[in-house]
């Protein structure tokens, strides 16, 4: 199953994934248009930064999830088909018990109607808006095997160019 | 069409089937490498002007409302804009400096150019208030000169002689209210990049007004300037006949390609390849085949016929011919990735400019009293060239299309005094207000990579056309309403609504060119939009109405450039309503947004900004607008 992973590395806090969120999230869907909706359309992904790097961060439809346990009312719950913690207008009822259980604070309020709102990994796209816009490729939608098969390549070039594969031979 | 998406010029999308399997890179290409563009830019709400930033602006509202120093949306749109119009206006006013310099350098006699239009320089004189009895034409052009410079010179509060001295009164009462009368050029485009620096001007209407300066500066102390002097210097254009696309490039012929804005070393080009044609057939060529692309290119079609090549976007499938012996540069729309296309040919990159140099192109520096050195060094460089070309890689499309271009407002004046000789305006202004023609659009500025090339352009055009509206046009627009054959009296039986052809019959048929004129009339480059304002000045000035009154509007379909900014704004302050093809980067700030495009500007200017990337939509905009102001004025 398909996640949206970063490469930290990369990522250079342009916030053009927040944008493309918002967009994707609007109704018209254009962003010349969309940023002059009412309400304004929220994003789902947020651009954090600390100790000099930057991360997206946005849900992380956990296996696990905290969000899915603590809410009351089953608006949030996992689909096993897709894989993704789906959020539930109808039956939400802005307790935020998400909110607080969430360790990336990737729940957020939609501003207007005291609902509770998180990616959805975007139900209507083959790949998630946030991807499609990361101008470094710094978000990536991948099977996390193969995100995990490309950072081992990346961990044994580096550590072959500064000489360590060698060392350990000799 | 495989590249039907890319443009809708069948030469172009040939030469992209080419590049694509030879894998040379083009500007579609990198179009596609630079997706997805960045929002905050799109939206103009990055601020880069102090090292604190950049700094950007949530446009949904939420936090960062502010930059690290507290400047807002609105704030950091349009101080951006005004950097861009200043920078449009200054490509303009530099190109016109070295215009008088010219102008300078003929009245002193013995010099390589000279005063070949005495009409134009007598006509520009009396406009300065400058007395013209018992003068020497170099007298004259001395005092001309003096006369231009001496707006660099202005020290005083005074508003710019060359903007009072042609600019309608109307209008200058009008932007003398305002407080956006420009001084000296030099100056103003100075004072805006400390205007705009971090912690100065925090007012964004202030800003605005700014820039509506700016506009003047580019269109009176730019545009105007320039195609005076250079009229004087080279001719004012009248009606010729050329062709325009790729097929122009000859298989046996040494091809020289000029390329950029300004006229000053492409005429002595022209001339020099005249005279050094013996050499190239010499060496086996049966001739010198130039062409241009851009406004030099439109330079030298409209005095000297030299055909087009291509317009802005298609500029490096020129050189994919394989046949270009030499492209000759000079300033503005050069695309930096000339070079690497033309690494993988015969084809020599001539720079000619000092603030214009390519890694690896070959430059041969301009300096005007040596430009006839220069130039013949340019075209014997290009001749040794043919040589070296591989025919075996030669592929030159046979698309081209006929066109007359050439119609200056003195041109137009003639024909129509062919019908009237004491009123030429009468029966222009007779068929606008009984209806027959329903009123004027200019379409300007150049090709963008967002929109499918010319496809805009185009559109636009056949559908005004079929309601009877007239064309005027220049620059990029001008070459691909060319190419589409639009520039013919043939457009005008295909295309043009039944009262507006019969109009043109009639004044074709008075002009003695037995065919109908056509339907889109070629002003020239994009500094002869100048030539634009002349006409709109001489039609209010004939009906005693205001500019902003009358039945037309502007149109700038795939415009990408800072000058068509530059421009639009002129044309927006000259009362003009202003279609814009491209969204511009000023959505993020939403009181400027509202200014430039609503009530505001209109009740302050008369003109204002209308924003449609559909062209048949825009087409329909544009003529609503036309018939509200014929309405207006109960015609």
């Amino acid at each position: 199953m398909k996640q949206v992973l970063v490469d930290i590395k990369i990522c250079l806090g342009c916030r053009s994934c927040e944008l493309a969120c918002a967009v994707e999230h609007s109704h018209t869907k254009n962003l010349f248009e969309a940023v002059q909706e009412n309400p304004r359309p929220r994003n789902r992904v947020f651009v954090e930064s600390a100790g000099g790097k930057s991360f997206p961060i946005q849900c992380r439809h956990c296996d696990d999830s905290p969000c899915t346990r603590a809410c009351m009312s089953g608006a949030i719950s996992k689909d096993s088909s897709t894989g993704v913690v789906g959020h539930n207008p109808e039956k939400c009822v802005g307790c935020w018990m998400c909110v607080i259980v969430c360790p990336f604070g990737a729940i957020t309020t939609d501003g207007e109607k005291h609902l509770a709102v998180k990616c959805d990994r975007c139900p209507d796209r083959d790949k998630p808006a946030c991807v499609t816009a990361c101008p470094t490729k710094a978000l990536v939608y991948q099977e996390v095997d193969r995100f995990a098969k490309g950072v081992r390549q990346q961990y044994l070039t580096s550590f072959s160019k500064e000489g360590g594969v060698t060392r350990e031979i000799s | 069409m495989k590249f039907r998406d890319y443009t809708i010029d069948p030469a172009a999308a040939s030469m992209l089937g080419r590049c694509s399997d030879q894998s040379i890179e083009t500007a579609w290409d990198r179009f596609h490498g630079q997706q997805p563009q960045c929002g905050f830019g799109l939206l103009g709400i990055c601020c880069r002007n102090c090292v604190q930033g950049p700094c950007r602006i949530n446009p949904f509202g939420e936090e960062p409302s502010k930059g690290i120093c507290g400047a807002g949306a609105d704030l950091i749109v349009a101080r951006n804009l005004l950097r861009g119009v200043a920078g449009g206006a200054a490509t303009h006013v530099d190109h016109a400096y070295e215009a008088i310099e010219a102008l300078e350098l003929a009245a002193s006699g013995n010099a390589p150019y000279q005063v070949r239009d005495e009409a134009k320089l007598l006509a520009v004189a009396k406009k300065l208030g400058i007395e013209v009895e018992g003068k020497t034409s170099a007298e004259l052009a001395g005092e001309v000169a003096g006369a231009a410079y001496s707006d660099f010179a202005n020290h005083s509060t005074k508003p710019m002689r060359w903007l009072t001295a042609t600019a309608p009164a109307e209008r200058v009462a009008t932007w003398g209210k305002l407080g956006v009368l420009p001084r000296n050029p030099d100056r103003e485009i100075r004072e805006v990049l400390h205007q705009t620096t971090m912690g100065v001007d925090s007012d964004p209407v202030n800003l605005i007004l700014s820039t509506v300066k700016l506009g003047l500066v580019d269109g009176y102390a730019g545009l105007h300037l320039a195609t005076d002097i250079q009229d004087i210097i080279f001719g004012t254009p009248g009606p010729v006949f050329s062709e325009a696309n790729l097929g122009v490039l000859k298989e046996d012929h040494v091809n020289v390609i000029v390329h950029g804005h300004v006229p000053l070393l492409s005429e002595k080009i022209v001339e020099w390849a005249r005279k050094l044609t013996p050499e190239a057939e010499k060496l086996g060529a049966k001739g010198i085949q130039l062409a241009g692309i851009c406004c030099t290119g439109n330079e030298v079609l409209m005095r000297q016929g030299v055909p087009i090549a291509t317009n802005f976007l298609s500029q490096e499938l020129a050189l994919a011919t394989g046949a270009v012996d030499a492209m000759v540069v000079d300033v503005q729309c050069i695309m930096p990735a000339l070079q690497t296309v033309a690494d993988c040919f015969h084809t020599k990159i001539i720079t000619t400019m000092p603030i214009a140099k390519i890694p690896g192109a070959q430059h041969i520096g301009f300096t005007l009293e040596e430009v006839d050195a220069r130039a013949e060094e340019i075209v014997r460089t290009a001749i040794a060239n043919f040589v070296k070309r591989d025919m075996s890689r030669v592929y030159i499309p046979r698309e081209k299309s006929a066109m007359v271009a050439g119609f200056s407002v003195e041109a137009v004046v003639k024909a129509l005094a062919c019908l009237d000789a004491d009123n030429p305006l009468k029966p222009l202004v007779d068929n606008i207000a009984n209806g027959n023609i329903l009123g004027a659009v200019a379409t300007v500025g150049c090709n963008n990579a967002k929109v499918t090339q010319d496809s805009a352009h185009v559109t636009l055009v056949k559908e005004l056309i079929k309601e009877n509206v007239l064309i005027v046009t220049t620059g990029c627009s001008a070459q691909a309403l060319a190419k589409a054959g639009l520039l013919l009296p043939e457009a005008t039986e295909k295309y043009a609504g039944e009262t507006l052809k019969a109009v043109l019959t009639a004044v074709g048929k008075a002009a003695g060119l037995n065919a109908p004129l056509p339907p889109v009339l070629h002003m020239g480059s994009c500094v002869d939009n100048s030539r634009i304002g002349d006409l709109l000045k001489a039609l209010a000035d004939y009906l005693k109405v205001a500019v902003k009154d009358l039945p037309v509007a502007a149109s700038a379909p795939e415009y990408q450039h800072e000058k068509a900014l530059a421009i639009g704004t002129w044309a927006v302050a000259l009362g003009v309503f202003t279609h814009l093809g491209v969204v511009p980067p000023v959505l993020g700030g939403p009181q400027v947004a509202s200014i430039l495009t609503g009530q505001v500007a209109e009740d302050l200017l008369g003109g204002k900004f209308y924003v449609e990337t559909e062209p048949v939509k825009a087409a329909q905009g544009i003529l609503v607008h036309i018939r509200s102001k014929r309405q207006k004025l109960g015609i």
